[in-house]
């Protein structure tokens, strides 16, 4: 189908945008890269009846090392921070989980940020964020002025991010986690590309004797947000290539409450949580002691 | 009630056009209704199928998920814009036409496009790679072989063209 009408507004800078979305309010949007919500348009799911278009706030096109993290402006495009050799070296994780999001030619024009607000518990990012304790940068005319959101706050539920109206998210913010970190991203889709029926992001820190000093998961499509694990009670202490990995699969099956739905049944996801969970620590282990120089 | 009309400027497979359409005028849209480039094929509406895939500034996108007003002054390649210069077939509608690669042809302008892209960023893929290119493109003839050999065959074409 065709999009209903809608009011276009093409914002030239940061203050303007923020000016035109408070004079909005609930009914107006931020179109970005447009992946998500342009189907919903199309399929009339959503009729705005403004929407803000950013893609002209070339301030926002910026990727950012700073204080220990990476800084996604709100329109960076997927594939140039999937390509982006100062996040790969630092953040691989960042990399590992945007090669899944949907095809490159999506990965073109969708925004990290636009994932990010759009909430979507089959989405990649959403994870990447809750697993680094990452935050995000909301803005807005008036008093208020920029806040900062966690991403354990941000996300609220099924396509429901703590975005208010009126707010403009102008960038996520990626800690880097500290040395001896690896990472792994694993999602399995009946096509690559399409979404994930389950998927998890892990980390694992190593000491320098190479034993397992931290690990955590966090899981998508198995619940409303992504399912943050703490995966140490089951590594901890273990060598980086013979850990207990099943164990840290049992706690991430144990610790997810999927639903049943047309595409899987509760029962088979949560098996594939305990399943990629397991081999994502097994990968993020031995990525780890790579960085390290270990293996 | 009519609807507010925005003028927007494209350039498409080299022309400069200047259309003025409504802001929910969808890129796809524009370039059949407006413009009249009819290769592009509308199959879904809504980013699964590929069909509508065109070049924007040179990077491979749908279409269909795309306002032809959120795209002002950006250079377009439609699968018109992938023949030859002599007109004749491109490299990659070439290798369609070796290997087989279209049976009803509704898919093929979207194929055609993003394999002309994908390519001049991996000119020498292998068949995996062909096949992960191609994968956010349907088709319902699913003669999915054959446009993985078309794949492989565009990128000996290429090469031969570049010696």
């Amino acid at each position: 189908m065709k999009p209903p009408v809608f009011d276009y507004h093409r914002p030239r800078t940061v203050p303007e945008a923020l000016s035109m979305l408070a004079e909005v309010g609930h009914d107006g949007k931020v179109l970005a890269g447009g992946q998500s919500l342009v189907p919903l348009l199309n399929m009339r799911l959503a009729a705005p009846a403004h929407l803000v278009d950013v893609n002209w706030l070339a301030e926002l096109d910026e990727i950012g090392r700073d204080d220990g993290a990476v800084r996604v402006g709100a329109l960076a495009r997927h594939a140039r921070v999937e390509h982006d050799p100062g996040a790969r070296e630092v953040l691989p994780l960042l990399g590992q989980a945007i090669g899944d999001i949907a095809h490159s030619t999506v990965r073109n024009r969708g925004t990290v940020v636009g994932s990010l607000v759009h909430a979507d518990p089959a989405a990649e990012l959403p994870a990447v964020l809750v697993l680094l304790g990452g935050s995000m940068e909301l803005a807005s005319a008036g008093d208020g002025g920029p806040r900062r959101v966690a991403a354990a706050d941000f996300f609220l539920g099924p396509l429901e991010s703590a975005l208010r109206p009126g707010e403009l998210a102008t960038a996520a913010v990626f800690p880097t986690p500290p040395a001896g970190t690896g990472s792994a991203w694993l999602e399995l889709a009946r096509r690559h590309g399409d979404y994930a029926l389950c998927g998890v992001g892990v980390l694992v820190r190593l000491d320098g004797g190479l034993r397992v000093e931290a690990a955590r998961a966090a899981l998508i499509s198995v619940g409303p947000v992504p399912v943050p694990v703490d995966l140490t009670d089951a590594l901890g202490g273990q060598p980086h290539d013979a850990a207990d990995w099943a164990a840290a699969g049992r706690l991430a099956a144990a610790a997810v409450d999927p639903e049943d739905d047309i595409h899987a049944t509760a029962a088979y996801r949560r098996h594939l949580a305990g399943v990629l969970t397991a081999r994502a620590a097994r990968a993020a282990a031995a990525h780890a002691a790579g960085r390290l120089g270990g293996t | 009630m009519s609807e507010t009309l925005h003028e927007t400027r494209l350039v498409v497979n080299g022309v400069p056009h200047t259309v003025r359409v409504p802001a929910r005028r969808l890129l796809a849209d524009c370039l059949r209704h407006d413009l009249g480039l009819t290769g592009t094929h509308l199959g879904c509406e809504h980013g699964v199928c590929g069909a509508c895939t065109v070049l924007v500034d040179g990077r491979a996108m749908r279409s269909c998920l795309l306002f032809a007003v959120g795209v002002d002054g950006a250079e377009i390649t439609t699968v018109e814009g992938c023949r030859s210069p002599d007109g004749g077939l491109g490299p990659v509608q070439q290798a369609f036409q070796d290997c087989h690669g279209l049976q009803c042809g509704f898919c093929t302008p979207g194929f055609v496009t993003t394999i002309t892209a994908y390519l001049r960023d991996h000119p020498d893929p292998t068949e995996e790679q062909a096949r992960e290119a191609i994968g956010g493109n349907l088709c319902r003839c699913t003669g999915y072989q054959n446009i993985v050999a078309s794949v492989l065959r565009a990128a000996e074409i290429l090469k031969d063209e570049q010696r």
